[in-house]
């Protein structure tokens, strides 16, 4: 897909973001708006993936550890022909099997079930270990938020993974700045990442999460990567493509009210608009 | 009992999986730095190469063997009780329960026969932390025996398992010809009418002596192992509290939400019973020889008796 789909693409991913969470009455729309490039771009073009057999043996692993940001992940999987677009509409709905957290029990397409942060990333790396031990050649990438790499667990995950030379693991950083009590700089700073990644023995790209260039080059420069893991630092908006939701704190957990949801999708709308003049 | 065989279930879980390992080329064995005490080190030297070794770090193993066990692998996560219930339950709830993957727990150390290195490393509230989990397979074999036969059947269940083993060398018991391990199936080891002992891991053997001793008093105990806590075998335990009116529970573990719970839980609904819980009375343990622990926390053979002839 060249750059402009990818864009339209990620735009659609957005406005099924905003919809989900605008019916759910709740859920994480900041997280979810500033991966929403990261997410188009794995599920349509970097990943090995049929949405027709969702449980291939072979298929690219994704693991959400940043699993609040669900309905990210749903709204792609969506647009790639998972499921219906319409059931997006059911978010967080009673007996709906789009639940709050990523649930591979039951939602096609999820490898793995989410939420409680810093362990998502652990699976991800028993994954592309099952590849090492059994010669399978798939890839397995999990993102992470930036406030989530203040879990030890993550560290604990990334010193194995590097350890265990998991060439076959991308773990991608959404460096939104923002978790749920402020800046991340404010709460418990995780900065420097990359150094930190670096330190851990991870091969370390630092890129622009909100620019297909250099997501579609960082992405490149980790399948070139030998005898260990890479570490994408995606430096990205919280809230990105919505006006009134863009870098702030306040929405990383909200729904918008009717009103609000109507000016997101027209923001939404007019950058759709701009895109197709392009 | 001097001239029975002792074996420490630990040990049987070491040598059970190697012969696993030789049959399933899909086991794989995760530890963090105690295979030498989990005795994974027994597999590890058979099958290096499926012997993963994820350092001082079980919440992060608890989520490898989760991603493991999605492709297809069946893992092993080994460590002691206290850290793979204890310090990795969310992960163990979240990461393995919740999705209902296919990981088996390994615990040994478990309970106050650890020993010398004390309350820190006696974990007596894993079968309660454990079997609160939904879907969760709880195991707490007596014997070595019995002990390798779980290790297989945990190996052939389709589901997460929590297996509970020991660091104390105990009496082998189940070493009869015709010996089955059933999931989910208590074992009647003595017939008795008076009362109705359950009984699970190391103090089985404890509890078939002390029957002998009330058997001298004239008391009749009927003595059930629970090998298997979750799924309870509720009709074995049930039929036998209405047969014999009164049931004694006992186990190396806190009084509080293991197998004395579990049992109480069943009869307080459907076959309401007078029942003496006996295990380790909301405590922590403490530093000492095993075999000296067990005495002072009344889960030794006399203690056991002592306790029962006052209930009867």
């Amino acid at each position: 897909m060249d750059k402009l789909n990818l864009m339209k693409t990620a735009n659609e991913v957005r406005k099924g973001i905003v919809t989900a969470v605008h019916s759910a009455k709740a859920g994480h729309p900041g997280g979810s708006l500033s991966a929403a490039d990261i997410y188009t771009y794995l599920y349509f073009e970097e990943m090995n993936i049929d949405p027709a057999d969702p449980k291939k043996a072979d298929r690219d692993r994704f693991v959400l550890s940043k699993g609040h940001t669900a309905p990210g992940l749903y709204s792609v999987l969506a647009e790639r022909g998972y499921f219906p677009k319409e059931d997006l509409k059911t978010l967080r709905h009673t007996g709906s099997y789009l639940q709050g957290h990523p649930d591979m029990k039951h939602i096609p397409g999820v490898d793995m079930s989410s939420g409680s942060l810093g362990q998502g990333i652990s699976a991800a790396v028993g994954m592309a270990l099952a590849a090492k031990l059994t010669d399978a050649d798939y890839r397995v990438y999990t993102l992470l938020g930036d406030g989530e790499i203040q879990e030890g667990q993550v560290w604990e995950a990334s010193m194995l993974a590097a350890h265990r030379k998991l060439d076959n693991l991308v773990v991608i950083v959404d460096n939104n700045n923002l978790q749920i009590d402020g800046p991340i700089t404010e709460v418990n700073s995780p900065y420097p990442i990359d150094k930190k990644f670096e330190a851990f023995n991870f091969h370390v790209i630092n890129i622009d999460g909100n620019d297909f260039d250099q997501i579609d080059a960082a992405f490149k420069e980790a399948r070139t990567v030998k005898g260990q893991p890479t570490a994408i630092i995606a430096k990205t908006v919280k809230g990105k493509g919505v006006s009134f939701m863009e870098n702030q704190a306040g929405w990383h957990g909200k729904a918008p009210n009717d009103e609000e949801y109507k000016i997101a999708m027209e923001d939404l709308e007019k950058v759709g608009e701009a895109l197709c003049q392009m | 009992m001097s001239d029975v065989k002792k074996i420490a279930t630990r040990d049987s879980y070491g040598n059970a999986l190697a012969e696993l390992g030789a049959e399933h080329k899909d086991l794989v064995v995760l530890d963090a730095d105690l295979a030498a005490a989990t005795k994974t080190g027994v597999f590890k030297k058979a099958f290096p190469e499926r012997h993963i070794d994820c350092g001082i770090a079980e919440c992060n193993m608890m989520g490898v063997a989760a991603g493991l066990a999605t492709t297809g692998l069946v893992p092993f996560a080994s460590s002691f009780a206290m850290f793979a219930a204890g310090r990795a339950f969310e992960q163990v709830r979240n990461s393995i329960g919740y999705p209902h993957l296919n990981v088996k727990i390994g615990a040994t150390h478990a309970g106050i026969s650890v020993g010398e290195d004390g309350a820190s490393h006696q974990c007596n509230e894993d079968i309660a932390l454990m079997r609160s989990i939904p879907g969760m397979v709880v195991i707490n074999p007596s014997d070595d025996v019995e002990a390798k036969a779980a290790v297989r059947a945990a190996y052939e269940h389709d589901g997460p398992v929590y297996l509970r083993f020991g660091r104390l060398a105990v009496p082998v018991i189940n070493d009869r010809p015709d010996y089955k391990f059933e999931l989910g199936k208590g074992v009647v080891l003595r017939e008795g009418k008076d009362v109705t002992i359950v009984a699970t891991g190391l103090p089985v053997s404890e509890c078939l002596e002390a029957a002998e001793k009330l058997a001298a008093d004239g008391i009749d105990a009927k003595v059930i192992n629970i090998h298997t806590i979750k799924p309870l075998d509720e009709e074995l335990i049930i039929a036998a509290a209405k047969e014999t009116g009164k049931v004694v529970t006992v186990e190396e573990h806190s009084v509080i939400g293991g197998l004395g719970s579990a049992v109480c839980d069943v009869l307080a609904e459907k076959a309401p019973t007078k029942v003496l819980k006996i295990g380790v009375n909301d405590t922590f343990g403490e530093s000492g020889p095993a075999v000296e622990l067990l005495k002072k926390y009344g889960l030794d053979t006399d203690g056991i008796y002592e306790k029962i002839r006052q209930f009867v």
